[in-house]
């Protein structure tokens, strides 16, 4: 029998576990019906504020050297509003709302735009490096994040997942407060805070001087989280950080991700990565005799 | 060591020409830009100022590329505004190119649209028959006029300069000059780079003619790369599928010729 690639996160049901990443190609509906015809079993959008945001002047991203991006686009994006209006039509994509604030009434105002729309779940952007007063900046503060969680869980009925990052609050403790005010589910880990210098003029490349790494130089310290938070925590999880291959993708599904994210791979390796790492999966769990990706989530903890 | 083309790498400036009051081409040396294809991009770094996608202009010297740039939002009017002797830094070259034809060629360019135009020209074959139509507004607004005489002095051509206004060449929209144009001739292949709005009514005259025609789209771009989104057109991206369009494709999307994003990702209309 043809193995299967549906995926449960929690109450979250994915016809595959290949996830678009929040903030990537993300504003577009045209654009998330492509990449879910391509092979997404979901796609993040940007992560929306309460009002459109321009993001910071050029340069925004860096290509760092051996692999790997630097990138401080600055959270643009058009408002929970508008964007709520441009997916009102949506019936087929499954489109995960992340959405990016300071405070619970933000969050809680912004749930309210989508009655209307098909949302599969929010995710909450706890974890965003370069962007003042908001992402990290809230993740770092597990009282503010125990306050959003439970406005949002209270605002709506779709699941919550939580995206966290490595700040200057461990974040096994964002995890915890999150876990303790009913989040659904943990998306680890966001880009962690970096910077690039120009040895020639001699000045920051990123117009924001400081941006978050992502790619391959962070896969095994996203990994790393995802195994430590799923042998701590009874929570599905999905792992984000660096993944671009099948091998990559059934790491963090051994690691005890229920699903896994991808950003970075996207740029090195176009739109065909999604396709191509669901046929790794595939073929890996035909290998190794598994019907169903439940059967491999976590299995790396069991020596 | 082959380059990695998402690396920045920081040229000098070496030469400055005034095309208009407006309009400027900067030189510099760089043996990758130096032969990029036409149609194809790089991002551009104006140290301390922004980094915006430009289309690689000619330069008559071997290993020597350039920018031609009209000084519009505060990005351009940086490099605008770059002297000889100042740092830039270039990454690329990004996007595709241009499928040209052979036979009887219909180019159409307004403003700095002509550059990817220009590249196109260096391509030719001797025996193509070639017309480039420039539109420029007003007289003090055409340049590459005597460029692309001097690039097509071994063919066949013709060029043909419309101005809204007049003051130069033949008066009126250079659309009205494609329109009387492909009404009255075949063409192998027709190519256009310039405002949406133009590049729009040309496809749309070609394609009911049915003529192979292509344009190179111009959007707001982030990181050139295909990541951001900024610059994607229904769902096309226009830094990765891009930049050249086949009129076909570019009809059957809704947005080409109607609106574009803004830096915030809200769709405008031209």
């Amino acid at each position: 029998m043809e193995p299967s690639l549906v995926t449960s996160i929690g109450k979250i049901q994915l016809e595959r576990p290949v996830m678009l990443a929040s903030g990537i190609l993300g504003i577009s509906l045209d654009v998330f019906n492509r990449l879910y015809r391509s092979g997404a079993g979901a796609v993040v959008s940007k992560s929306l504020s309460t009002e459109p945001w321009d993001g910071y002047p050029n340069p925004t991203i860096f290509s760092v050297n051996g692999g790997g991006w630097i990138n401080a686009v600055g959270l643009s994006n058009p408002g929970a509003p508008n964007f709520a209006k441009m997916i009102e039509s949506n019936n087929d994509v499954p489109i995960v709302i992340s959405l990016v604030g300071s405070i619970p009434e933000d969050f809680e105002m912004m749930v309210k735009q989508f009655k209307n729309c098909k949302v599969t779940a929010y995710e909450l952007n706890l974890s965003c490096p370069h962007v003042a007063k908001v992402g990290l900046e809230v993740g770092d503060d597990p009282e503010l994040v125990k306050k959003i969680v439970s406005t949002v869980k209270n605002s709506t009925d779709v699941p919550v997942i939580a995206k966290v990052g490595l700040g200057t609050t461990h974040y096994l403790n964002t995890v915890n407060a999150a876990i303790e005010s009913g989040i659904d589910a943990i998306t680890a880990i966001n880009t962690i805070r970096a910077m690039a210098i120009d040895v020639e003029t001699q000045r920051p490349i990123l117009s924001n001087k400081f941006g978050g790494l992502s790619g391959t130089p962070i896969k095994h310290v996203a990994l790393r989280c995802v195994y430590e938070i799923s042998s701590k925590y009874n929570i599905p999880i999905i792992g984000c950080g660096g993944i671009s291959t099948w091998e990559d993708a059934v790491e963090f599904i051994l690691a005890g991700s229920s699903a896994i994210q991808l950003g970075s791979a996207i740029g090195d390796n176009w739109i065909h990565v999604f396709n191509d790492i669901n046929q790794g999966i595939l073929q890996y769990m035909k290998r190794k005799g598994y019907s169903n990706i439940n059967e491999m989530i976590g299995l790396a903890k069991k020596s | 060591m082959q380059r990695n083309h998402n690396h920045t790498k920081i040229c000098i400036v070496e030469k400055v020409i005034d095309e208009t009051p407006t309009v400027r081409t900067l030189i510099f040396t760089d043996d990758v830009l130096s032969t990029v294809l036409p149609g194809q991009f790089a991002m551009v770094w104006i140290p301390g100022i922004n980094e915006l996608p430009m289309s690689v202009m000619i330069s008559q010297e071997s290993g020597k590329a350039a920018f031609t740039v009209r000084r519009h939002g505060s990005a351009s009017t940086g490099l605008f505004n770059v002297q000889v002797g100042q740092q830039i830094g270039v990454r690329g070259p990004y996007g595709n190119s241009f499928d040209l034809k052979q036979g009887k060629l219909l180019l159409v360019g307004g403003g700095t649209g002509l550059v990817p135009m220009m590249r196109l020209l260096t391509f030719v074959k001797p025996d193509d028959d070639v017309t480039v139509l420039i539109g420029a507004k007003s007289k003090n607004e055409v340049f590459f006029e005597d460029l692309t005489n001097n690039l097509l002095k071994n063919n066949t051509h013709r060029v043909i300069v419309t101005t809204d206004d007049g003051t130069y060449g033949e008066k009126g929209f250079v659309t009205s000059m494609v329109e009387k144009l492909v009404n009255e001739n075949h063409f192998d292949g027709v190519y256009t780079c310039g405002p949406e709005i133009m590049m729009y009514k040309t496809v749309q005259l070609a394609h009911s003619k049915g003529l192979f025609v292509q344009a190179s789209l111009e959007r707001m771009m982030k990181c050139g790369v295909g990541i951001c989104g900024s610059c994607c057109v229904g769902e096309d991206l226009v830094c990765r599928d891009g930049t050249v369009f086949n009129g076909d494709h570019l009809l059957s999307n809704k947005e080409f010729g109607h609106s574009h994003r803004n830096k915030a990702g809200i769709l405008e209309n031209y």
